[in-house]
């Protein structure tokens, strides 16, 4: 058998079925994987006691027939799920040292279903960054290489702690959040599935809040059946979650047919950016030829406010992290800065956020309070909550013209280098998410699934966008990319 | 609407930055403001491109999925965590969270 640490969900699961394996040599390979990945940073909590303990009572339940889907499987969790007694600090300094007292929903429900946690991974502080630069841990690097170029690369962000431990074989799956692209852009820069639900597919409870209205978790996998089992474990109604849906949770696996015959395709003609690169551009040609060659009818449409997706999110985004994020304030957890004689409690507040929030939170904090603030409230935030409810009806007018799905690709370039984007503004860097922003201020599921290399040999995605609760069909669509594209490569180790 | 946004997008200067980064509570010192001004100028400055969307008539958006809130029945589900609810905090004393004197 292969190490088993490279194996996928689906394999594993069915070769702790058979009893080719158990969860204590899964659990232990991967373990052994993290041990040897220092170089790439993206475990930083690690809990190799809770992962074997799991493993053991994992094996426990297989022997006595009760498998559920997710039983014996190690995985990642980002470090933005509150996990009980473990450090959840959403990579920032100002929750230095918290430990949960309870557990978030979604790793509650990986957990019932039987997933071992190997440990905490790495990601952009409070989810807000591209790159993973913003990290109080530091840079999370990518597994993958330019050809012939041993510079560092980004793995993406925010969840690009998850997207370099999924291609690097240290865990079978991760999990993943996503509020502007956090989960398709790391994995479009990783080579591995990532999906984001629909929101309120899966319970925001115990997870680290950044902008309420668009975060939602989701899984990151080696393959779109991976995603398809480890997100239904994940989704369902919470009462602790008011925006959690109370919907049945489908079968997602059972929908993978592979069969796309006569389903409509639509290729949205805003996507297609000025300075595209060319390589993007042919894989997203390849991406329609291999749905038209499946059987699907591709249709040109129009989503006329796509461009202004991105600013109104850098709005509505900060807006909501400035409410969300003013809990840190030194008094009930986390951090709390040292304070001079005759300092009172606005100089402990101020502080204490100067030093626990890294240079971007701040800044997106601030951007927050500034569009919140009196005489500005109009022009700006309620602004681009008026133009979200355009993006919106974008999608629900392609939709009602009959779209099963929208073809797009999922990042404009491929993975950058780490310190590349260093001199450039900051909108440079939030550009990164311009084609996956649209989802989420949509409310809409996205899946990013690799489909090709560029000429550097690093990976490329494809993405795919759904109707709302019909993360289904979207994985069967992205099943079908998937088996046409083929794609196979892995990154050559070098950690 | 559109020239209201542009002057006040281009009128963050110095002291604007101060002020904000006080409402925010995030002790900026003086010599970072003109840096974070300016930064600020830069995103208000993408941000401006709203101003060219004809929003007449157009509700905000409060859910993006058009759900009822779901009710339940007003009753005690939780609580008598003192112990944990303290665990956490930097300074807690006798059953209490303590922060610097807030009353004179």
């Amino acid at each position: 058998m292969t190490d088993l640490n490279t194996l996928g969900l689906a394999e594993a699961r069915d070769a702790l079925r058979k009893g080719d394996t158990t969860s204590t040599a899964l659990t232990e390979a991967c373990l052994t994987a993290i041990e040897g990945s220092s170089a790439l940073n993206a475990f930083v909590h690690n809990t190799p006691e809770i992962a074997m303990e799991q493993a053991k009572a994992a094996d426990a339940r297989i022997q006595a027939g009760d498998a559920p889907a997710m039983c014996g499987l190690p995985l990642g969790i980002k470090d933005l799920f509150c996990t009980k007694g473990v450090p959840s600090q959403a990579a920032s300094a100002i929750l230095d040292g918290f430990k949960p007292e309870y557990e978030s929903t979604v790793t509650s429900k990986l957990f019932d279903a039987g997933a071992v946690m190997l440990g905490k991974l790495n990601m952009d502080e409070f989810a807000m960054g591209s790159s993973n630069e913003t990290s109080t841990y530091g840079n999370v690097i990518n597994p993958w290489r330019r050809a012939d170029d041993a510079a560092a690369l980004t793995p993406g962000g925010s969840s690009g702690g998850s997207a370099s431990a999924v291609a690097a074989d240290l865990c079978l799956a991760a999990t993943g959040t996503d509020t502007g692209g956090s989960i398709r852009q790391p994995a479009a820069f990783a080579g591995i599935t990532g999906i984001k639900p629909t929101y309120g597919r899966c319970s925001r409870w115990g997870i680290v809040a950044f902008a309420s209205s668009l975060d939602q978790a989701g899984p990151m996998t080696k393959s779109v059946r991976d995603a398809a089992i480890m997100l239904e474990a994940m989704c369902g109604h919470d009462p602790k979650d008011s925006t959690s849906a109370d919907l049945a949770v489908p079968n997602f696996e059972a929908m993978l047919t592979g069969d796309v015959k006569g389903k409509k395709i639509g290729i949205p003609k805003e996507y297609r950016m000025d300075g595209m690169p060319g390589e993007i551009e042919a894989l997203w040609q390849e991406g329609t030829a291999m749905l038209r060659d499946a059987g699907a009818e591709i249709v040109d449409i129009s989503l006329p406010h796509t461009k202004y997706a991105l600013p109104a999110y850098y709005v509505i985004a900060p807006a909501e992290a400035s409410s969300n994020l003013a809990r840190y304030d030194g008094v009930r957890y986390g951090h709390r800065a040292k304070l001079d004689q005759g300092d009172g409690i606005t100089e402990m507040y101020e502080k204490t956020r100067a030093e626990g929030f890294g240079a971007e939170v701040q800044r997106r904090v601030m951007i927050g309070t500034y569009v919140l603030s009196a005489g500005f409230y109009d022009a700006y935030y309620n602004r681009a909550r008026k133009v979200r409810t355009l993006i919106k009806k974008d999608f629900e007018d392609v939709f009602a013209q009959g779209i099963d799905g929208i073809l797009t690709p999922a990042t404009p370039s491929a993975a950058f280098g780490l310190g590349e984007m260093q001199d450039a503004d900051p909108v440079q860097m939030y550009l990164n998410d311009v084609f996956t922003v649209t989802v989420n201020m949509a409310g809409l599921p996205g899946v990013s699934v690799p489909a090709g290399l560029d000429k550097q040999g690093l990976p490329l995605g494809l993405q795919l966008i759904g109707k709302p609760w019909e993360e289904g069909e979207l994985l069967n669509l992205a099943y079908a990319v998937e088996q046409a594209a083929g794609f196979v490569a892995k990154p050559a180790k070098w950690w | 609407m559109a020239l209201v946004i542009s002057e006040k997008a281009m009128s963050i200067d110095e002291s604007t930055a101060a002020r904000v980064a006080k409402l925010a509570r995030i002790k900026v010192e003086p010599d970072a403001l003109p840096a974070l001004a300016n930064e600020f100028n830069t995103i208000l400055g993408f941000i401006e491109q709203l101003s060219e969307v004809d929003v007449d008539n157009v509700e905000p958006m409060t859910s993006v999925t058009p759900q009822r809130l779901k009710r339940r029945t007003d009753g005690v589900t939780d609580g008598d965590q003192q112990p944990k609810v303290l665990a956490n905090a930097p300074d807690a004393r006798e059953g209490f969270f303590a922060v610097p004197k807030v009353v004179e």
